[in-house]
């Protein structure tokens, strides 16, 4: 039997270390596309001031670059360090959206980076410019990549499981590559990175006009970033990733728990905008309801049905059952390939082979299970509903807020007052962390919302783990917290000191504060020095 | 498409392929790393030495991070069970890497000498560990790794961290440093001048010299100290992956049986001292390009010496030795195989294509001369 601790650990380092790393990507995956319509802008009107943009963004872009880079290996090795059952059993598909990363996201973005910041005497304008697409282009297919592999974890798509090397193995590429669930969160994602691309660049650029510094670099960086900012936070709202959810049933589970959905309402059904979930009675106090509401978000319909989660247990149950039917009938097989009535059983169960896998958390043979470790079981298929309830809600909220940030922005930048609404610098500036926060908390409803699998109905969570002692796991996690608290501090001291700074960091003499030597001491210039 | 056992082979030098592309590319600016706070004696000469790979590492990190996710797709049960069963080691190269991407983009921001001097000997430490590492696993490798499967072929690794510190591992470490410096110290030849060129020429010697020793003694220390296994039945070729479907015995001798049978392999050793001493010369003379190209064919000759010896065995278990991983039973399926062949058939020319667009733009000498003219914009 498998330790609850060592899983608990695992979990959590991996919870730990992905978390940490999705600091870094979001903001890489939005600020390469405004450098790219910066420099875009410098190509076609010649204009220096929007090369000096991409100079300067691009420091801070490289400097949270350079920590997406370290903090994304841990992942790549986490996966057979930590979670080597996992990798065994289903590696023959997960492992090819990351290979083909590598080949075809990870090479491109990673060779035109350097050329990005050191060929700008070596290329011609145009062709400089079609490296920072190029980088735009790699770290966009890398996000692709990922969540096709992603993807395939909510809604494993075109493989079948294999007994006699006993694990998944890939039957339909295209399946996994055009999987709706990848798709939907790949648009998602990709969009909710622009957004935050777009705040960061908004709120420092705000900082500088309540400064009155820099006034005109920065209220062309505002202006850029207040238009993308808002096409990306309508596209994020949009194309939330929630619309795939009705497709399958791994989001059926998903949606009926963030949706505290207890019991199969008549469609359109109501969407929930308050309530207290109470688990233990599986209702909701103090609900407020919408109705309709959550019948369209979900399924884009009138007619058509959203399972709650009472009937959702309810056929997992079954599920369950037949699940033991399937495990116990491959232990037979694996221990006598010639036994035909196994087999046959086997080949019956074997879509509710995981379900049955459900049961090794609690019994090793599992044809032993009690009634009580059964009803666990059940009880296990659906994650805990208060914290996808509020994380989900908490998400929402933080995306029309940042909608409706880039909307005023977009607006007084349209009437060409963009530099002048004190309060609206303000929201921008303390809104830079809020798109962080509003993807840390769609992560977490999207994997925790997948417990307790880590492939939903194919493989536990529980039985994903490597065969390592305690000692290690705390050792590691250690480690990781270590070197992480060190790498943050270092991160976000360059990245203040380079922010406030401004682009006279750049040494062209054109912008204030230029310091003149190797990033030396700070010293202070007239404000209105720039005139370009 | 191809067939199952082909492409096993074809896989089998994929992943040499990407190991000996890794040590070409990554090791270059591994070895530069490694010699900078040695072979530049102040901040202008560091960065110099900094700035002759500050371009290029990030691509050149992705040959490492490409092996890593092929064999997780070709060889997924190798990379559970070694990723988990080297814990300690994975996570050692891990955290040293982190002192790489932080440490090129982060040193020269701010300077202060202190702040620069603990990237320097960070960056140190991101260069030299994970060969030191690698080099090591592949002794154990050699060796036979204690590790077993159960019937759901969960793995279990045996042994210990320090276990994996033994003699024969460390100096299978010492020739992987060797070759990783020596290959970088040309690299730093061909494209510096000067002090540091002169003292670049001096390491290239000295290392060159050691993978040389080093490299003899380890193939003489296997002829004699160390065993080798066999496969005395099972393991068929064409047959789904399956590790507990055949039995193996340690029997001394057998990681020199493939050249015996298939003479053309001693190639693979005559190349890594041929080449070696190819270069050695050529450094000699100040030649960095073509010595850059001998250090280039010596690894691979070193990393095929090694895979050539174990095959069909990518990772023989010591204490189990049925569970040993090989060739021919560890691999994905026949489809997955097939697909990712032809991933690496259409994106490889493409990625060596724009690498060497890359360099070309970034040629020549590095100077001190372009860092105080660039002292904003370069490393």
């Amino acid at each position: 039997m498998i330790s609850e601790q060592l899983v608990d650990l695992s979990r959590l380092q991996f919870a730990a270390t992905a978390m940490y790393h999705f600091l870094f990507v979001p903001l890489t995956l939005g600020m390469v596309w405004l450098l790219v319509i910066m420099e875009s802008v410098y190509v076609m009107t010649g204009k220096v001031i929007y090369k000096d943009m991409t100079k300067f963004w691009g420091k801070l872009f490289g400097i949270n670059f350079a920590m997406g880079v370290a903090t994304g290996i841990t992942l790549e090795f986490q996966f057979g360090t930590n979670w080597a059952y996992y990798s065994h059993y289903v590696g023959d598909i997960f492992g090819v959206p990351l290979a083909v990363e590598g080949l075809m996201a990870f090479f491109l973005e990673s060779t035109f980076i350097g050329l990005f910041f050191f060929g700008w005497d070596r290329l011609s304008k145009v062709q400089h410019l079609m490296v920072t697409i190029l980088l735009a282009v790699g770290s966009n297919l890398s996000a692709l990549w990922i969540l096709i592999a992603n993807g395939w974890m909510q809604d494993p798509v075109g493989a079948n499981f294999n007994y006699e090397t006993m694990r998944m193995e890939l039957a339909d590429f295209w399946a996994v590559m055009f999987n709706p669930t990848a798709q939907a969160k790949f648009v998602h994602t990709v969009s909710a990175g622009y957004v935050t691309g777009a705040a960061f660049v908004l709120g420092i650029s705000s900082w500088y006009l309540l400064r009155g510094r820099n006034v005109e670099f920065a209220k062309r960086s505002f202006r850029i970033a207040a238009a993308f900012g808002l096409a990306s936070a309508a596209s994020v709202i949009v194309l939330g990733d929630e619309s795939g959810y009705t497709v399958t049933e791994a989001q059926q589970t998903k949606l009926a728990a963030m949706e505290a959905m207890w019991e199969t309402e008549p469609a359109p059904a109501g969407f929930t905008l308050f309530a207290i979930p109470n688990e233990r009675e599986m209702r909701n106090d103090y609900a407020i309801h919408i109705p309709y509401a959550m019948g369209l978000i979900g399924t884009r319909s009138l007619s058509k049905e959203i399972p709650g989660i009472a009937e959702i247990r309810e056929h997992n149950r079954e599920r369950v059952l037949s699940g033991i039917e399937a495990v116990t009938a491959l232990e037979a097989l694996r221990r006598d390939r010639g036994a035909d009535e196994a087999r046959a059983t086997f080949e019956r169960h074997l879509p509710d082979l995981g379900f049955g896998l459900l049961l090794k958390k609690y019994v090793a043979d599992v044809s032993q299970a009690t009634p009580a470790m059964i009803d666990q079981a059940v009880a296990d298929t659906i994650p805990r509903v208060a914290p996808m309830f509020w994380a989900f809600r908490l998400m929402v909220g933080l995306g029309f807020a940042l909608l409706a940030l880039f909307a005023t922005a977009f607006y007084y930048t349209l009437k060409g007052e963009c530099g002048q609404k004190r309060w609206l610098l303000w929201w921008a500036l303390l809104f830079v962390p809020v798109p962080w926060i509003a993807a840390e908390l769609g992560w977490f409803v999207a994997e925790y919302g997948r417990q307790p699998w880590t492939i939903y109905g194919v493989l536990p969570t529980h039985l994903s783990v490597s065969s390592l002692g305690i000692g290690n796991l705390y050792g590691s996690l250690a480690g990781f917290i270590g070197f992480y608290t060190l790498l943050a501090i270092a991160d976000v001291y360059l990245m203040t000191r380079f922010a406030r700074q401004g682009p006279g960091s750049l040494g062209t003499g054109r912008y204030d504060r230029d310091t003149g030597g190797a990033g030396g001491a700070v010293q202070t210039a007239p404000a209105d020095r720039i005139r370009l | 498409m191809l067939d199952y056992e082909t492409l096993r082979l074809i896989w089998w030098l994929l992943v040499g392929v990407l190991l000996i592309g890794f040590a070409v590319m990554d090791g270059h600016d591994m070895g530069v790393g490694t010699l900078l706070p040695f072979a530049g004696r102040n901040d202008l000469e560091r960065r110099v030495i900094i700035n002759t790979v500050g371009p290029h590492w990030d691509g050149n990190q992705v040959w490492f991070i490409t092996a890593g996710g092929a064999v997780f797709a070709a060889w997924p049960l190798v990379y559970a069970t070694a990723f988990s069963g080297f814990y300690w080691a994975l996570l050692a190269v891990l955290w040293a890497l982190f002192l790489r991407p932080t440490g090129f983009d982060f040193r020269s921001k701010i300077a202060d000498p202190r702040w620069r001097s603990f990237w320097d000997w960070g960056l140190f430490v991101g260069s030299a560990v994970p060969p030191l590492i690698f080099g090591v696993a592949f002794g154990n490798l050699l060796l036979g790794v204690p590790f077993h499967f159960d019937a759901n072929l969960v793995p279990y690794y045996t042994g210990t961290f320090w276990q994996l510190l033994n003699p024969f591992a460390l100096l299978s470490g010492v020739v992987s440093v060797a070759m990783i410096t020596f290959h970088g110290a040309n690299y730093l030849v061909h494209r510096t001048e000067g002090d540091i060129q002169r003292r670049a020429r001096t390491a290239a010697i000295v290392f060159g010299a050691l993978l040389l020793v080093t490299f003899a003694v380890a193939g003489v220390w296997v002829s004699t100290g160390v065993g080798g296994y066999a496969i005395v039945s099972g393991a068929d070729p064409s047959a789904v992956s399956n590790p507990l479907a055949k039995e193996v015995v340690a029997q001394p001798g057998a990681w020199f049986a493939n050249y015996g049978h298939h003479p053309f392999t001693l190639a693979a050793p005559i190349l890594a001292i041929a080449a070696t001493l190819a270069g050695l010369w050529l450094v000699s003379r100040n030649r960095g390009l073509g010595a850059f190209v001998c250090s280039s064919l010596a690894m691979a000759g070193v990393i095929l010496t090694a895979a050539v010896s174990m095959f069909p065995f990518v990772m023989p278990s010591s204490s189990s030795p049925g569970s040993s991983l090989t060739v021919w039973d560890a691999t994905s399926s026949h489809l997955t195989l097939g697909i990712m062949f032809w991933a690496v058939v259409i994106f490889m020319p493409l990625i060596i294509f724009y690498t060497r667009w890359a360099y070309g733009v970034m040629a020549g000498k590095v100077t001190v001369d372009y860092i105080r003219r660039n002292e904003r914009s370069t490393y």
